[in-house]
């Protein structure tokens, strides 16, 4: 065997001092990092095998372990990076695609972090949220150019719409790629916050179809678990074009992770590799496209909102367009920063762009075609926290998909290996002896802690602003103003320059 | 009366359980270092049996007639008739190890580390409420509660 | 001078006088009560709204244009030439006032559309003037129509109110509503077309207040045309009423449940038919409903109705007595041109002080 130029990531500390040997960080490590040498009667660990997730420094009930960056450096060079020798050393070892998980780490300007928000100051009062009423909630779906009304009645019934308590809703995730106990905590955490969450393309669990008032069913290209019963499962229907994280790529269940349950959900054969192509090979143009949306509307008789999700690429606003105008209720784009399960990892890192320029464009384009209040439009795409979501708002966002931070709050903690299966925290597995370690129970409510949080903050940024009802600010660009950015930047997104 | 249940479902299988257990019953129940590094630390009195993905922790189920009390010899086992926990006097226990031999779910074991002398769950009797097992088991797979 | 400036948050005092008989009063009681709210303007707006002061022109649009000098009057009236018959052109007398400095021409027309252009364009009548309106006020630098509505007109400038009264003679003008408003901008407006009130055809609107819903509004609104080169709150609240009650068709009642939308919770309490109505329109009118504090008066041709935000954050009183109803950011602005009222009271939040003409079954 030839040498293997692979060095660790990560020094994994152990405080001897601390340390009981209690082998908690053995049984809990699914990498193998930690062994427990009966020889010498300690607990050992092997550094290369780290992938820095914390598990075992959460779970150390004498806080002895501390994991921390390798400390072997390349000699200084601007251009050739750490990773990027160590890309090579992988390739050429490997011969193959370098796979990733989690949103790109790249150093790519986050727009949200450019913005920042009003706040009323003597001419306008701002308003308490303890105090006053703070309305945010959002109806998703398409609304017609006028309301039909005799003698106070509406005459003509509304178009179905998803009612959303508040802008914040779960993004696809499909069973498959995170485990059941995932799906169960957002579907709880929805049904109890008055949201929805997404299936992603691994159809709807059995044990999922009572949250079917909260789901929102994905139709994508593999067309995995897709059947009527599914549609009509849930309140919405998402036509899944593109995802942020890997535009223009389909998706690899591999066969490992299709047991039993998958594959009863999929609707595939136990073990078989679940491969969504990369285009719909019903779909190459935006007629067809049409087509499907109707087909869906007719299988679900008119009773459930179409959103069609693509990723922001370059011409996303002329796309857009055409999504509107082929029928669909919602539009929702996923952008550069989105998260994966699983990605080729030149493919998440330089393909699309930012999810704040690509609302902005947007939003803006279907005002200047007069059709932007025909559709509601959600966005996804590395949304971290509540003010990510009210400047998403005020650029012309109806509402927001959260995955990534979803996952952290149940436990996810960034090491980006969801596509190893060998996810210690029970979210990207299907592992059994992992799953476990998920208890849907604490999932759900830490979820709707944070949708809960997040609600709150929403309302006193809100009420700050002089605010009292979300729509107030979809849109509502004046509430922006943009720090540190280009000229060209500023009139992407459509904001001033602070101090303007 | 209130009893540790387990949820076998979401047993992580880390045995934190046994650890403070072990903690609970040493002479540095605040001290997770100390108890285990101090002379020799006690048996824990939790053991979690696995045979993965099967896994979940285990103890004394302080049984309404408890086989154990009415094998001991000298009385050592006995049921409080106040808390009805099932509670080893370990001043009286002589390790004749009748008790093992009853016990129906193998919750008593061989504590040699000291005077002979039978271990079992105390549902950390001497603490404040909830047992050391269930406090800190990190999700919720160990549950204290009053069933019927 | 330029016409579009920055967005000028401001407080304001405004007052309303209907004769619901129509019968026409002088300008000189409507001076009286906003001129005792002085305090709350500082000198950089004052204006007003009278309906009835043309009734020998009642079936021509009256145009009152702004003209920064000679030439750019000459321009604009190429394009007011060549879209209609013009029956009278006139320059607005005006007197000279101390305070009042540096006005711009202030011209007015009595209009009619060209029939062939009018048809070629296959619009309604009231929408092609419209589109010329804001062709002139978008287009054409250096004129500005601020008023277009028939026997009605504004009255502004760059003042305080009762100076610009004064300055437009409105002893001498006679209508059934009077409207009028004092601006306290908190900086310099400089240009006469940015003081209130704000007219469309033959609605005008003065307001106190500054929204924060303001560029949601106006984004929706651009959709449909209307271009908000003002961007003033006041222009925005002007274009939500007629895209909703001219263009959209809703009665007055349910345009107010749009902008001053009864609470989600109190939707959910309503009759089921009344619930589907309230919240298709939240939901379809959603961009529209009006944020932060406003009272606001509307005036057409029918009559007058006031109006505060639905949490009441700024101040607005009603009055009747005989056939006059009063309405006022404060009590005392009332009390000064009718001191014995038969009714007066606070309008709660949201709940419109709805003042019509009699024998009309319709605000419009």
């Amino acid at each position: 065997m030839s040498l293997d130029y692979t060095t660790p990531e990560f020094l994994i500390e152990r405080n001897r001092d601390r340390c009981i040997d209690c082998k908690v960080c053995v049984n809990q490590c699914a990498n193998e990092a930690h062994e427990y040498d009966e020889e010498e009667n300690k607990v050992v660990s092997d550094d290369v095998k780290c992938v820095n997730c914390h598990r075992c420094v959460a779970l150390c009930p004498t806080r002895a372990l501390t994991i921390r960056r390798y400390p072997l450096e390349y000699r200084q060079n601007a251009g050739w990076t750490a990773h990027d020798i160590n890309s090579i050393y992988k390739q050429a070892a490997s011969g193959g695609i370098l796979l990733t998980g989690m949103g790109t780490d790249r150093n790519y300007p986050i727009f949200w972090d450019h913005l920042l928000l009003n706040a009323s100051q003597v001419t306008n009062p701002s308003i308490d949220p303890l105090r006053e009423p703070m309305e945010l909630k959002t109806f998703l779906g398409r609304k017609p150019n006028t309301l039909k009304i005799e003698n106070g009645r509406l005459t003509e019934k509304m178009p179905p719409q998803l009612e959303l308590e508040l802008p914040i809703m779960f993004g696809a995730m499909s069973f498959g790629s995170v485990s059941l106990n995932v799906q169960k905590s957002l579907a709880r955490a929805a049904a109890e916050s008055g949201t929805y969450f997404n299936t992603g393309e691994g159809g709807l669990h059995s044990d999922l179809y009572r949250y079917g008032g909260n789901a929102i069913v994905q139709v994508a290209s593999g067309r995995f678990g897709v059947y009527s019963e599914y549609l009509n499962a849930g309140s919405a229907v998402e036509i899944k074009i593109g995802q942020g994280a890997k535009p223009g790529i389909g998706g690899h269940l591999p066969g490992e992770k299709v047991g039993r349950e998958v594959s009863l959900t999929r609707m595939i054969p136990e073990g078989s590799d679940a491969i969504s192509p990369a285009p719909h090979h019903d779909i190459y143009s935006i007629e067809d496209l049409g087509q499907l949306i109707f087909s869906l509307k007719e299988a679900t008789n008119y009773e459930k909102p179409v959103s069609v999700k693509i990723a922001a690429v370059h011409n996303v606003a002329a796309i857009a367009s055409g999504i509107v105008r082929a029928g669909a209720d919602i539009v929702t784009i996923d952008g550069l920063r989105g998260g994966t399960g699983a990605a080729p990892l030149r493919t998440r890192d330089n393909v699309g762009i930012p999810i704040e320029l690509a609302l902005a464009a947007v939003d803006t384009r279907l005002r200047e075609e007069g059709i932007r209040h025909r559709v509601s439009l959600v966005i996804a795409g590395s949304v971290r926290n509540s003010a990510d979501i009210v400047k998403a708002v005020a650029l012309g966002a109806d509402a927001v998909y959260i995955a990534s931070a979803a996952l952290i709050s149940l436990g996810c903690h960034m090491c980006q290996k969801c596509y190893t299966g060998k996810c210690n925290w029970g979210i990207a597995t299907q592992n059994p002896n992992l799953v476990k370690r998920l208890n849907p129970d604490i999932g759900a409510q830490r979820v709707a802690n944070l949708l809960r949080a997040w609600t709150l903050e929403i309302k006193e940024l809100l009420g700050g602003m002089g605010i009292n009802a979300l729509e107030s600010l979809r849109g509502n660009r004046l509430m922006l103003r943009g720090v540190g950015l280009s000229e060209k930047e500023l009139q992407i997104l459509g904001v001033k320059a602070a101090g303007e | 009366m209130k009893r540790v249940y387990a949820k076998e479902e979401v047993c992580a299988g880390c045995k934190l359980c046994e650890v403070h257990c072990i903690v609970a019953h040493s002479q540095y129940p605040n001290d997770v270092v100390k108890a285990f590094k101090k002379g020799v630390p006690p048996l824990s009195r939790v053991i979690v049996e696995e045979n993965r993905p099967v896994s979940f922790a285990l103890q004394c189920r302080h049984c309404d007639d408890a086989p154990c009390t009415k094998a001991c010899i000298t009385g050592a086992m006995h049921r409080d008739p106040k808390t009805g926990i099932v509670i080893n006097d370990e001043e009286r226990c002589v390790g004749c190890w009748t008790c093992i031999l009853a016990c129906p779910f193998g919750a008593v074991q061989r504590d040699e580390t000291g005077k002979k002398a039978a271990s079992k769950c105390d549902l950390c009797s001497n603490g404040d409420g909830v047992p050391a097992c269930v406090a800190n088991c990190p999700n919720d797979a160990l549950i204290f509660e009053e069933r019927e | 001078m330029d016409k579009v400036f920055p967005r000028i948050p401001s407080g304001c005092a405004i007052s309303g006088i209907m004769n619901k008989k129509g019968q026409c009063i002088p300008g000189t009681d409507i001076i009286k009560s906003i001129a005792l709210m002085h305090d709350r303007s500082n000198g950089l707006g004052g204006g007003f709204s009278a309906y009835g002061i043309y009734p020998e022109f009642k079936d021509h649009y009256a145009l009152h244009v702004f003209y920064d000098c000679l030439n750019d009057r000459v321009t604009a009236e190429d394009f007011i030439n060549e879209h209609f018959n013009v029956d009278t052109s006139e320059l607005i007398h005006t007197r000279k006032v101390k305070s009042v400095t540096n006005p711009p021409l202030i011209w007015r027309y009595f209009v009619q559309p060209k029939k062939n252009r009018l048809s070629n364009s296959e619009l309604t009548e009231d929408e092609y003037v419209v589109r010329c309106v804001m062709k002139i006020n978008s287009s054409y630098k250096g004129a500005y129509i601020f008023s277009s509505g028939k026997n009605m007109g504004a009255f502004k400038g760059v003042g305080f109110p009762e100076d610009i009264g004064e300055f437009y003679r409105l002893e001498e003008y006679k209508g059934y509503i009077w409207t009028a408003h004092g601006r306290f901008p908190t900086n310099t407006p400089g240009w006469w077309g940015g003081a209130h009130p704000f007219t469309l055809l033959d609605w005008s609107i003065v307001h106190n207040g500054e929204i924060s819903s303001y560029h949601a509004n106006a984004r929706f609104l651009e959709m449909f045309g209307y271009k908000c080169t003002l961007q003033t709150d006041t222009e925005a609240i002007t274009y939500i009423f007629d895209y909703l009650m001219r263009k959209q068709g809703l009665p007055l009642e349910l345009a107010i449940a749009v902008v001053a939308a009864p609470l989600w919770k109190e939707i959910d309490r309503m009759d089921a038919d009344s619930r589907e109505l309230f919240r298709a329109l939240r939901t379809v009118y959603s961009s529209l409903l009006i944020n932060g504090p406003f009272s606001i008066i509307l005036g057409t041709a029918n009559g007058m109705v006031a109006l505060n935000d639905r949490l009441k954050l700024r101040s607005l009183v009603a009055a009747t007595k005989g056939d006059f109803l009063y309405v006022a950011s404060e009590e005392s602005a009332i009390r000064e041109i009718c001191p014995d009222p038969e009714n007066i009271w606070i309008p709660r939040g949201g709940e419109p002080v709805i003042g019509m003409l009699e024998g009309v079954n319709s605000i419009l």
